[in-house]
């Protein structure tokens, strides 16, 4: 992703003279060809996000499109008070960028794991909160954020996660992407999972369910209707991210479907449950630990689809015996 | 060079400053009075004197950019605005009015205002992107950021001293209201910045020190700035409170809001001082 993006980004920058990057001193190998041909539309701010993200609002206020740059949440908690102050309250032409969401950085340890970005960059006024699910929607999206006028927060992977989409994607800005259809429950992917729940389908397939799979690439604005149409079509629904379960796409999620008409008979958000700081090892390792693994989601799945079953059976047993009355809707459904 | 008319004007123009604050902190029942007025003469003598601004055309693209980052001080501001024709005098009436404009930190949106502040330690990054932009577009305007001492505690503050020297931001001056008080106390006791200069200095700021309240001294210091492959750093001795006799020098102005006897001896004092 961190490729896809950096190529779009240059791309784009090479069109229009005002787009500027900024960086907090990374981006080794990245932007260092930016750097080198866009010399005017570069400028590295030391090891200072506070000040990265500060001179990012001045260039704006003088007409650039600028672009902060840095790793895991450096660039979003290290300089938050900058993000909502200096660059959401004046709508300011900002584009944050951090490579290596959730534990996209594994082995360096917890200080590198963006695991509660979205929750909070996705909290601030005024910002569009991105976190594509492969390098052709970062391609995409890095486009699609340059030419919307107003704060993003960009969330990337690392390097080498592999091509989910077969043939070409039309990305647009707060519009869900269909990777898989499917009829029985519904899989919303966000920032890289989406290749885990495209197997974690393939699976479910396997036992006889169907599952829709959904690409949201954008976590705010969150695409409505297609949630509400995955409620209404399949009844259940999950969320899968690297992310802590509190305030990211799930909870963004949950909010739409709990004041919505159309509610799913299953919801269930799979994410970050318990920060795990002591657990030490790859991207992969640390999302089985998680339970984001395909085995773990896909166990998941079916034992919350059992669950649910099970109590439904329970009470058309309460009820056939007439000890419950039937008055539960959602229990029925 | 300043006229002795000029400078009647001027002194002229504090005193009303002083005046415009010491009614609009009365009423709003807030107050930071004392770091408004600790600043009077120097935002006087920016807007009377130094800043290329069109008060009819606020956004005019050449207009040099001024960043009050001790935005707490904003009332001082609006009324320096409001006085040089930005907008409206009474606009200052409504000063943290509900419905108002004019909230008690700096706020962007009103005619003058660059930037929001009121989070200490943002505005000098912000302004050394303004002057970076500015560098970069061959312009020839200057940007100029208002700090308070007590903000040069923020490590935020020193990010963008590094950067504006590293990148010879000669058009960037950054005044620092020295008035030796801060929330809790004096900068001595509280978190010692001697030897101040020295710092601004050692991170590669061409270094000026002026009386804060002397509007000669300030006018000839900012006229007689040029660039020099550094970054400007003027630092304003100054007294908090100044300009009422029993405000000067007192934390406890900072907080208080002056109300009754003390509002009518404070704007008692201020009248007097332009009838001497």
């Amino acid at each position: 992703m961190r490729t896809a993006f950096i190529k779009a980004l240059t791309a784009c920058a090479q069109a229009d003279p005002r787009i500027t990057l900024v960086t907090g001193d990374l981006g080794f190998g990245v932007v260092t060809d930016f750097a080198r041909d866009l010399p005017g539309q570069y400028v590295n701010a030391g090891v200072a996000e506070q000040n990265m993200t500060g001179l990012a609002a001045g260039l704006a206020h003088s007409g650039r499109i600028v672009v902060t740059y840095s790793i895991a949440n450096f660039p979003t908690l290290r300089a938050l008070e900058q993000i909502r102050n200096d660059i959401c309250a004046p709508r300011a032409n900002v584009k944050v960028v951090s490579v290596g969401g959730g534990f996209a950085y594994g082995p360096l340890g917890a200080s590198h794991h963006a695991t509660e970005d979205l929750a909070v960059m996705r909290a601030l006024p005024g910002m569009t909160v991105i976190a594509p699910n492969d390098p052709e929607e970062a391609r995409q999206v890095t486009a699609a954020a340059l030419a919307l006028d107003g704060p993003c927060y960009l969330r990337l992977g690392r390097a080498g996660e592999p091509a989910v989409h077969q043939g070409p994607v039309a990305l647009t800005l707060g519009r869900a992407l269909v990777a898989r259809q499917g009829s029985d429950l519904t899989l919303v992917a966000t920032g890289g999972m989406l290749h885990t729940a495209m197997h974690v389908a393939t699976r479910l397939r396997d036992i006889g369910l169907s599952a829709r799979v959904l690409s949201m690439h954008t976590v705010r604005p969150l695409d409505r209707e297609a949630l509400l149409a995955a409620a209404r079509d399949t009844s259940a629904l999950f969320t899968i991210e690297e992310h802590s379960v509190i305030g990211g796409l799930g909870s963004a999620t949950a909010e739409v479907l709990l004041e919505a008409d159309e509610r799913p008979a299953v919801f269930m958000r799979f994410g970050i449950r318990e920060s795990d700081d002591a657990a030490i090892g790859s991207q992969e390792f640390l999302r089985a630990r998680a339970g984001l693994d395909v085995d773990s989601i896909t166990n998941g799945v079916v034992e919350c689809l059992e669950r649910v079953r099970h109590a439904r059976r329970q009470v058309s047993r309460a009820r056939a015996r007439g000890r419950v009355r039937s008055s539960g809707a959602a229990a029925e459904r | 060079m300043m006229t002795r008319e000029d400078e009647g004007r001027l002194t002229q123009l504090c005193r009303e400053l002083r005046i415009d604050v010491l009614h609009m902190v009365s009423r709003a029942g807030s107050s930071h009075i004392g770091s408004n007025y600790s600043m009077i003469e120097l935002l006087a003598v920016l807007y009377a004197r130094f800043l290329r601004v069109r008060p009819l055309d606020p956004t005019w693209p050449e207009r040099d950019r001024f960043v009050l980052s001790k935005g707490h001080a904003c009332a001082a501001l609006y009324a320096v605005l409001a006085r040089q024709g930005f907008f409206p005098m009474r606009w200052l009436d409504t000063f943290c009015q509900d419905g108002s404009r004019l909230a008690g930190h700096v706020t962007a949106g009103i005619p003058g205002v660059e930037v929001s502040t009121g989070s200490l330690g943002h505005g000098l990054s912000i302004a050394a992107g303004m002057a970076l932009a500015a560098q970069r577009d061959r312009a020839a305007w200057r940007t100029v950021c208002l700090l308070s001492d007590g903000e040069c505690d923020e490590g935020s503050t020193w990010e963008p001293a590094l950067f504006a020297a590293h990148h010879r931001l000669d058009a960037l001056i950054a005044i620092v209201d020295y008035n030796k008080i801060q929330s809790l106390g004096t900068v001595r006791d509280v978190l010692a910045l001697e030897p101040l200069a020295d710092k601004w200095r050692a991170f590669g700021w061409e270094v000026h020190e002026v009386d804060g309240h002397a509007p000669r001294e300030i006018d000839a210091t900012l006229a007689e700035l040029r660039p020099t492959g550094r970054p400007h750093c003027v630092i304003a001795h100054t007294i908090k409170g100044k300009g009422v006799s029993f405000m000067e020098g007192e934390l406890l102005w900072h907080y208080r809001c002056p109300r009754g006897d003390e509002l009518r001896a404070a704007a008692m004092e201020l009248d007097t001082a332009g009838a001497a």
